[in-house]
């Protein structure tokens, strides 16, 4: 009990002295995360704005999919990515195992089908209220996922945030493919996994009151933008 | 001016539904309406609940495909030709719901998107809007989320928002149910300042006050056929159908 005492301590001054290395860390899982994130809400946005808007024959087995693909174990993303990736991977010659870009790939190919699914599901509710207009107004296809786009902006961050949550917290995908190296590709999560493991706890802790800081201004940060929104009557 | 004086309405448009049927669960809720509308006048279309008259709107504007007939629309001296030819962006087909979508952004930029769905070129579209919002007197509140706009000037921006097409046809679906007075008053003005720049105006309403003010004939529908379509003053004092009789005078009609 003392020991969990003392590493609570110790962390706190970790965080709150800006050590050199818990600061590289933290960068690199923001740089990672955020880089994935946005990756991933460029194609998903529109891909999910336009799987709610179209109508085709197996349309549900295809949205089924989607919302099973937000279940998606990281560390098998993290496998496939790996083969992808690895010398005798069709992407091997890219030399990219091992590297930061290899885990916002990997990241990325999380994240995805939860911007996908989360956006069908919004953009679809907005839809079936706006589809009677805008098909009298006779928007092409492409004015139409705008249209609601722009219309769920609103609402549309706090898909980003899920893929965000689920990005930053994430260890399996990004240690099968990043490795953890020190100062190359090791993240918050994946350091303390390793830390635990060789009982530095200090740095662990500190970490982990970093991931869950963040965690927390994420959260924050989409409540008062729903707020405003309902205060602006725009939601 | 309301609209772009290069779309001015040389000849109104007046239409033809020709025998149209819509079924739904097997049941025809349009069963063979058939109806030529006068191009130089405000056409209302009165009936009970249920009688197919938001679905003739429908069909109209093309949301609802017939199982059978069409609707064509005549110009001038023109052939007949079908609707779906005038299903373009400016001169086409506007429509005004019962209860007003309007999208998430202000009461201007929703005159901008439409402006912009329509094809006008980008330096015209605010001096249009602005004179758009004149029209509705909507400018002091032109910044404002449409959304938060009470129902009457919500409808308003609705109706504008059509007219920003300069569509020759506007179908409006009860646009003043539930409005006040005075809401309904504006509405009324801006579907007879409408007319008089060669919008044809098909209304569907269920206030007989505002159908004796308003229309210049009248399509009486009942279990989704027209019973009759007459010219105004003659339908108020003398129905020829007896569905219209027992409509007028009050009866339920099932």
């Amino acid at each position: 009990m003392q020991d969990f005492g003392a590493a609570f301590g110790t962390a706190f001054s970790l965080v709150l002295s800006g050590d050199p290395e818990l600061l590289a860390i933290v960068g690199l899982s923001l740089y990672v995360t955020l880089t994935a994130v946005l990756i991933a809400c460029l194609i998903g946005l529109p891909m999910g704005a336009a799987l709610a808007v179209t109508r085709f024959p197996g349309r549900g087995v295809v949205v089924a999919f989607v919302n099973a693909l937000m279940g998606l174990p990281p560390v098998v993303v993290g496998l496939l990515v790996y083969m992808m990736l690895s010398n005798a991977g069709p992407l091997g010659p890219l030399k990219l195992l091992y590297t930061p870009t290899a885990m916002i790939i990997a990241q990325a190919v999380l994240v995805t089908p939860i911007v996908v699914a989360l956006t069908c599901q919004l953009i679809g509710d907005l839809d079936s209220e706006y589809r009677d207009q805008m098909r009298a107004m006779r928007l092409s296809f492409r004015e139409t996922v705008a249209t609601l786009l722009w219309d769920a902006r609103l609402a549309l961050p706090v898909v980003v945030l899920a893929g965000l949550g689920r990005a930053i917290a994430e260890v399996g995908a990004v240690m099968i493919v990043g490795g953890n190296i020190a100062h190359v590709t090791r993240v918050m999560t994946t350091t303390i996994a390793l830390e635990t493991s060789k009982g530095n706890l200090a740095l662990a802790l500190g970490l982990g009151i970093v991931l869950i800081g963040i965690a927390v201004i994420i959260n924050l940060a989409a409540q008062t933008l729903r707020a405003s929104a309902a205060r602006a009557a725009y939601a | 001016m309301l609209f772009d004086p290069r779309h001015a309405k040389s000849h109104s448009v007046g239409l033809t539904l020709n025998g149209l049927v819509f079924r739904a669960g097997g049941r025809p809720l349009l069963d063979g309406l058939t109806a030529q509308m006068s191009a130089h006048a405000k056409t209302v279309v009165l009936g009970p609940n249920g009688a197919g008259k938001s679905l003739t709107l429908r069909a109209i504007q093309g949301l609802i495909d017939c199982d059978e007939g069409e609707v064509a629309f005549l110009r001038g001296e023109t052939a007949a030709a079908p609707i779906s030819a005038l299903h373009k962006r400016e001169g086409g087909v506007g429509i005004v719901f019962q209860k007003p979508v309007l999208f998430r952004r202000t009461v201007r930029a929703n005159l901008i998107h439409a402006l912009k769905a329509a094809g006008i070129d980008r330096s015209e579209r605010d001096m249009r809007a602005t004179i758009l919002l004149r029209m509705a007197g909507l400018e002091p509140i032109a910044e404002r989320s449409a959304r938060v706009l009470s129902g009457g000037e919500q409808q308003k921006l609705s109706i504008v928002r059509a007219l920003a097409a300069s569509p020759s046809v506007l179908l409006l679906d009860e646009p003043t149910a539930s409005l006040d007075p005075r809401a309904t008053h504006d509405i009324e003005n801006l579907i007879v300042k409408a007319r008089s720049e060669g919008v044809k105006i098909v209304l569907v309403t269920h206030d007989l006050g505002q159908a004796k003010r308003l229309a210049d004939e009248v399509l009486f529908i009942h279990q989704g056929r027209a019973t009759e379509l007459t010219v105004a003053a003659d339908f108020f004092a003398k129905p020829r159908s007896p569905e219209a009789r027992a409509y007028l005078d009050g009866e339920l009609l099932l």
